[in-house]
């Protein structure tokens, strides 16, 4: 471990008086992240509106009034009448409403006799993003009443009857009866927060990866030669290559996320939770990154491979641009580090605790560890031939 | 105090045996041995590609052997072995150094890697930078230095650890003649202080030089080894020293041949020309011979067989391209 770190502490001083090190593992996000910010910053937050439709077929009921009420309560929501499923349908094919949200007859009903009942959500073609906002929106309704029913059943026990009151009883004290909203409002983080999440993540892969294809720098410069001759273990050359890559990710990162909070008001959410992201990040950027440099054979070759990586992975993880959950494009994000990293990232500045973070976590731990394996198993070959 | 074989002799620094090394098809070295004595400097002399850093890369653990064995101070040498290599000083072929670190911080960052720390590696830097005159630049980043300072600087790094081995690898490659001149004159003070020497290089003047022994190595095959002298005895060749002089040279020949340890004189180019074993223990008599014989004598030129002649000789080629 001494010979490591001391491999390590020559790698970092080496680093430091390259000036393109600093540039790129600090000043690049840094002022990226700020020029997206203030180009493209207004533009989904003021942008983004949409028109929907409640259809009340539910004569009597009051749980489509209360569902009314929370469109209401949001200010991006335009709300149009509609009478029947068949009228919403036209309109939405029309391209007058992005969605219509139906309540079929004997809803509520059905919902406080705990037969449960269907909330009907009718998407406009076109519009995609509303539509699944609308379809959030509604599933988080459907939620609550769940938990009211759910309450409700509990308290009365089986096969009891039950009666209005212990409904209003169990609405007034249940957790899941207050209803939350789960619209664009605060499933939105702010552009200064989400570009500061995108450049912290993209650039960590750039600002690693010296450290990890610094055996073939060492091998060209001949130097690996004179390390291997020394009376040091093949696995101390690599560990301290490793080693230094996981100080420099780990303070660019760190760094980032305060100069971002201070200069550019970021919100990175749960400060245990952005800690072991960004030491789960820098494992996996680590460990990616190692691995695409041992399939290289020269420096300037493992630079473009990895750079090659960083980008495709970048792109597929939506450093960039926000990448719908939905889709196609929300299924393979995941097989990116990064796509990983702004899920957890994201879902901490939503608002979210470590709790929130456990899959996205795992799936970076499980990224770092199978690529470190491997890239470990196939450097020590380049050591020890 | 040296450890002494069964024979008495000093029991030898490096040992190796059949050593041998393919890369595919090609075989690299094939049944290479030889030993160093403490304070020996040993020269591996081929041409580019005989296997000489193949060699030496297998003697310093840097590369995996298929056959042989090499022993280091009495103790097995191999890729996976760590302690032993303590005790080997390594200079390779090329300059291996960070550009971006000063002399001495290249020299600190190694001296770490060998254990050594605080004043005792503070006074080793400070003897290394003195031994090949670097003192005065120890501070400045190695990108600023000339070719033959790095070349110095290479070295010095191999002997950092006082090692008991030192591994040169063509340490002279492209280096100008001042500056090889100043690295020959500090191996040869290594070698005096009793450090055993692996010297590999294609340069007969060098191996002439510096080594107590040398090994002929050409395509993976140790042709033949031994003193200077040996390998000269080896096939037969003599010193030649030619006479120019004025008068009856026949007369001068017969007088000459007489001299015990010369096998051959005859009149040539103005002058004779005298074969022997080694004309310098006969010289003197060889001249009161000649000036005896009645015939002037305007110049001499000695004329000794060296390690080319033995390459060319043993291989049927030449040591070295033209370069």
């Amino acid at each position: 471990m001494r010979e490591a770190w001391t491999i390590a502490t020559k790698d970092l001083r080496r680093r430091l008086r390259d000036r393109s090190a600093i540039l790129v593992a600090l000043v690049l996000p840094l002022g990226l992240a700020y020029i997206f910010s203030l180009t493209l910053g207004d533009v989904e937050t003021q942008g983004f509106e949409a028109t929907y439709a409640v259809v009340n077929r539910d004569t009597g009921g009051h749980l489509p009034d209360e569902f009314t009420a929370l469109l209401e309560g949001l200010d991006f929501v335009t709300l149009r009448e509609a009478s029947s499923a068949g009228e919403a349908d036209s309109l939405a094919s029309d391209g007058e409403i992005d969605a219509a949200v139906v309540f079929p007859d004997g809803f509520t009903e059905g919902v406080e006799a705990g037969r449960g009942g269907e909330i009907t959500v009718i998407g406009a073609p076109e519009a995609t993003i509303s539509a699944l906002v609308a379809d959030s929106i509604a599933t988080s309704f459907a939620s609550d009443l769940d938990a009211i029913g759910l309450s409700v059943a509990t308290a009365a026990g089986p096969g009891s009857t039950i009666d209005d009151q212990l409904v209003t009883r169990a609405q007034a004290v249940a957790p899941g009866a207050e209803i939350r909203s789960a619209g664009a409002d605060d499933r939105t983080v702010s552009q200064s927060t989400f570009f500061a999440i995108g450049m912290a993540v993209f650039f960590l892969f750039f600002a690693v990866e010296f450290g990890v294809r610094g055996l073939l720098e060492e091998r060209e410069g001949g130097t690996l030669s004179r390390l291997m001759v020394a009376p040091i273990s093949p696995g101390s050359i690599i560990g301290g290559k490793a080693l230094a890559s996981l100080v420099v990710g780990l303070v660019s990162t760190t760094l980032l996320v305060i100069a971002t909070t201070w200069l550019l008001d970021a919100t990175w959410g749960d400060p245990l939770g952005v800690v072991l992201l960004v030491l789960g990040g820098v494992l996996a950027a680590v460990g990616v990154t190692a691995l695409v440099a041992t399939l290289a054979t020269t420096t300037a070759q493992a630079g473009a491979y990895v750079s090659i990586v960083a980008v495709v992975g970048g792109l597929l993880g939506g450093t960039f641009f926000p990448i719908s959950q939905a889709g196609f494009l929300g299924t393979i994000r995941f097989l990116s580090p990064q796509g990983w990293l702004m899920e957890g990232f994201q879902e901490l500045a939503y608002g979210g605790g470590v709790s929130d973070i456990v899959w996205p976590l795992a799936g970076i731990l499980v990224i770092a560890a199978v690529t470190g394996a491997i890239a470990w198993t196939r450097s020590k070959r380049l050591v020890a031939r | 105090m040296t450890s002494r074989d069964v024979d008495g002799d000093p029991a030898p620094v490096l040992s190796c045996g059949n050593l041998r090394k393919t890369f595919g098809e090609r075989v690299a070295v094939d049944d290479v041995g030889f030993t160093i004595a403490p304070g020996e400097t040993y020269g591996l002399l081929g041409p580019n590609g005989a296997g000489k850093t193949t060699t030496i890369s297998i003697v310093c653990g840097l590369l995996t052997r298929d056959e042989g064995t090499v022993t280091l101070q009495g103790r097995e040498l191999d890729t996976g072995t760590v302690d032993v290599k303590a005790e080997i000083g390594y200079v390779p072929q090329e300059v291996a150094i960070y550009p971006d670190l000063t002399a001495r911080e290249n020299m600190r960052f190694f001296g770490k890697l060998y254990d050594l720390g605080g004043r005792e590696l503070d006074a080793r830097i400070g003897r290394v930078l003195e031994t090949i005159g670097l003192a005065d630049r120890a501070d400045e980043r190695t990108d600023a230095f000339s070719g033959g300072m790095k070349r110095r600087l290479n070295i010095g790094l191999g002997l950092l650890n006082e090692p008991t081995l030192l591994v040169l690898d063509e340490p002279t490659v492209g280096v100008d003649p001042q500056s090889r001149n100043a690295i020959l004159d500090s191996v040869e003070v290594l070698a005096r202080e009793g450090m055993a020497v692996l010297y590999t290089t294609h340069y007969m003047e060098e191996a002439e030089r510096l080594c107590d022994r040398v090994g002929i190595l050409d395509e993976g095959v140790l042709r033949a080894e031994g003193s200077h002298r040996e390998l000269i005895s080896l096939v037969g060749e003599h010193d030649r020293l030619h006479i120019e002089s004025r008068g009856d040279l026949t007369a001068a020949a017969t007088a000459a041949a007489a001299v015990p340890g010369v096998d051959e004189a005859i009149p040539r180019d103005g002058g004779i020309d005298v074969l022997a074993r080694d004309v310098r223990a006969s010289l003197a008599d060889i001249v009161r011979a000649v000036d005896g014989s009645g015939t002037g004598i305007v110049s001499m030129e000695v004329d000794e067989p060296n390690l080319e002649a033995v390459f060319l000789h043993l291989t049927g080629k030449a040591l070295r391209d033209e370069e």
